[in-house]
């Protein structure tokens, strides 16, 4: 980089014009468009690469050399992971490869829905909560007392009021997870109240549901999808730990949690059933934590320096 | 200080008949009836009847409530519908393993994850830094179970240095408890380990900016002085509320660790209820364990007085 010293004015005699210094902060970059996002992001460019492959590898399980995943084949018991078996087949002789790329199904639903309901549930309830003053204690108190079971036995405790099934998986885990979206949104509901531009409209007579239109919802959005990822790898790892201890997803349909339920008893001898489901489940969650983290750090810059 | 923390014991009093209240009504939000869902699919409807009496079903809701939390205060949360035992004398047969668990795996996470906090947030944008955050988030997407198989075949099945599964009370001796506690605590620290390490990390980060940092700095004050004396106190409120609050995690978690290690605590207890169906001990469970839960972060915002005396609600 040239230093120029060259004045566009006159220097008056006995006068030293400062020499300008080089920009010591290179230009920033601006990307544009959803690229330009992951290129700036690259936590989140990976972790949304994994998830997308993961839900490819589940919308295709049919394609994917897969066999009927309950298929039954006395003969084939246990067998170790080879060409013919990819990963396996469990004590029932069902092919492993096959039961876990379905059960990507299982784990995908259940943490995308949970995410999807108990962000409309937790937006709901906060925002009543954040601009209806006598409703918030009473809401509040009951969030209180709802946050203080933990949230996986208050799911085992309405899975085993209600008949195992994927709906009821979601709706168990969704109950477990609105307190925590609902605090989050009325935080920020009250937050935003304060500002001077919501003052601003109120004093120019908007009214309310336009304020919460206009200027309060637009500002949950970011805190919200941030959160939605954390409540989706938290629903898929609950759904996972229902399955496997026998209160979530019935036997029959193949989830990763059930896989590695029916490999409990063998592992020590066949470890590769509960391995392969325990892999996927755990990248699924990682590549999902992954997202909410970038998210947050692009969407929340203040936080980025500081977790 | 005497008179706050009265008054925070008598604001927990609500919050846990809240508990109590929807505990309860958990039976009653329940789609279908439950004591159908109860008996199973191939009850006859005697068998559905015996259930809804003994859980008393029958009688008009609010005498259920009310007997209800009447035998709670009481010390009794009612009868196991399999085995006819009351639930109380259940849980506390089977208490000490999970209770042994859990007090372990705390320990071993403040002990673990703080110091890991403190130096992620000194040498910050390091790669000690970046390791350490990378070790947090992929800890904290391993389920517990994944954890524990892979630590009992790592060091257990193909090592052989410790127990595969069991657990031995702590009156037959300290080692042969701790040995087989080793390696459920560390897969249950795991995930609780990441979350206490991050928000040390900010709450660190926060405080190091601080004027009185540099006045200790200029002051010539040694490095770890300064880190764990000066910084950690003030940055101390964040974390011990997210140790609180984690608590919930463990308890989750700790079901799930005695199952894959064959721990028989309340874990295996829990299991076993739910493939019996037997509702009134998944009550009983669920309802000591939140009010467990309501206790520790309790003594959190007690023990922020302690921390920080410029705290008074």
């Amino acid at each position: 980089m040239t230093v120029s010293t060259a004045s566009p004015m006159p220097v008056p005699p006995g006068l030293v014009i400062a020499q300008q210094l080089p920009d010591l902060l290179l230009p920033a970059k601006v990307r544009r468009g959803v690229l330009g996002f992951l290129r700036n992001n690259p936590t989140v460019a990976i972790g949304g690469a994994l998830l997308l492959c993961l839900v490819l590898v589940g919308i295709f399980a049919p394609y994917l050399g897969t066999v009927d995943p309950t298929a039954l084949a006395p003969a084939k018991r246990t067998r170790p992971p080879s060409a013919d078996f990819w990963f396996g087949t469990d004590a029932l002789g069902r092919d492993i490869y096959s039961r876990v790329l379905y059960g990507a199904r299982v784990s995908l639903t259940v943490g995308l829905s949970v995410a999807l309901l108990a962000s409309l549930a937790g937006l709901t309830i906060g925002l009543i909560s954040g601009f209806v003053r006598w409703a918030d204690s009473i809401i509040m108190r009951f969030m209180d007392g709802l946050m203080s079971i933990p949230p996986i036995l208050l799911a085992v405790a309405l899975m085993a009021l209600t008949r195992g099934s994927v709906g009821n998986v979601i709706l168990a885990i969704t109950i477990a997870e609105i307190p925590r979206v609902s605090r989050l949104v009325r935080g920020v509901v009250l937050s935003l109240r304060e500002q001077p531009y919501v003052d601003a409209a109120v004093a120019s007579g908007t009214r309310t549901p336009m304020i919460i239109l206009r200027h309060i919802l637009p500002n949950t959005l970011a805190p919200m999808l941030v959160q939605a990822t954390y409540v989706c790898a938290s629903a898929m790892i609950v759904e996972s730990i229902l399955s496997f201890i026998g209160a979530g997803t019935p036997p029959t349909i193949p989830s990763w949690g059930n896989i590695m339920a029916e490999g409990r008893a063998l592992w020590q001898v066949k470890p590769f059933i509960v391995f392969f489901p325990a892999a996927f489940l755990s990248a699924t969650v990682l590549a999902v934590n992954l997202v909410g983290d970038g998210l947050r750090d692009a969407l929340d810059p203040r936080m980025a320096k500081s977790l | 200080m005497v008179s706050y923390i009265f008054r925070r014991v008598l604001a927990t009093l609500p919050v846990m008949a809240i508990v109590a209240l929807l505990v309860f009504s958990l039976l009653y939000i329940a789609p279908g009836d439950p004591a159908a869902v109860i008996a199973g699919d191939q009850a006859s409807p005697a068998d559905v009847e015996r259930i809804r009496q003994s859980l008393g079903l029958d009688r008009p809701l609010l005498v259920q409530f009310g007997s209800w939390v009447w035998h709670i205060l009481h010390g009794d949360l009612g009868t196991s519908i399999f085995t006819n035992l009351p639930v109380t004398s259940l849980i506390v047969q089977r208490i000490e393993p999970t209770l042994s668990l859990m007090t372990i795996t705390l320990v071993l996470t403040i002990l673990v994850a703080v110091p890991l906090g403190v130096v992620a947030a000194w040498k910050a944008g390091s790669w000690i830094d970046r390791a350490i955050m990378a070790f947090a988030v992929s800890a904290f997407s391993l389920p517990v179970f994944v954890v524990g198989y892979v630590l009992a075949y790592v060091f257990a099945l193909e090592l052989e240095w410790l127990p595969v599964q069991g657990y031995t009370p702590l009156a037959e001796g300290l080692w042969p408890w701790l040995e087989n506690l080793i390696l459920p605590s560390v897969a249950l620290a795991c995930v609780y380990i990441a979350l206490i390490a991050r928000i040390t990390r900010a709450s660190m980060l926060e405080v190091l900016q601080q004027d009185y940092i540099r006045t200790a700095r200029a002051k010539g004050l040694g490095q770890r002085n300064i880190l764990f004396v000066h910084a950690l106190k003030n940055a101390a409120v964040p974390i011990v509320t997210v140790i609180g609050i984690g608590v919930a995690l463990l308890i989750g978690g700790a079901v799930v660790t005695e199952s894959v290690f064959a721990i028989p605590g309340l874990g295996r207890l829990t299991i076993d209820a739910i493939l019996r169906r037997d509702y009134p001990v998944i009550q009983g469970i669920v309802l000591m364990f939140s009010f467990l839960y309501t206790l520790v972060n309790l003594t959190v915002d007690v023990t922020y007085t302690l921390i920080d005396p410029r705290i008074r609600y």
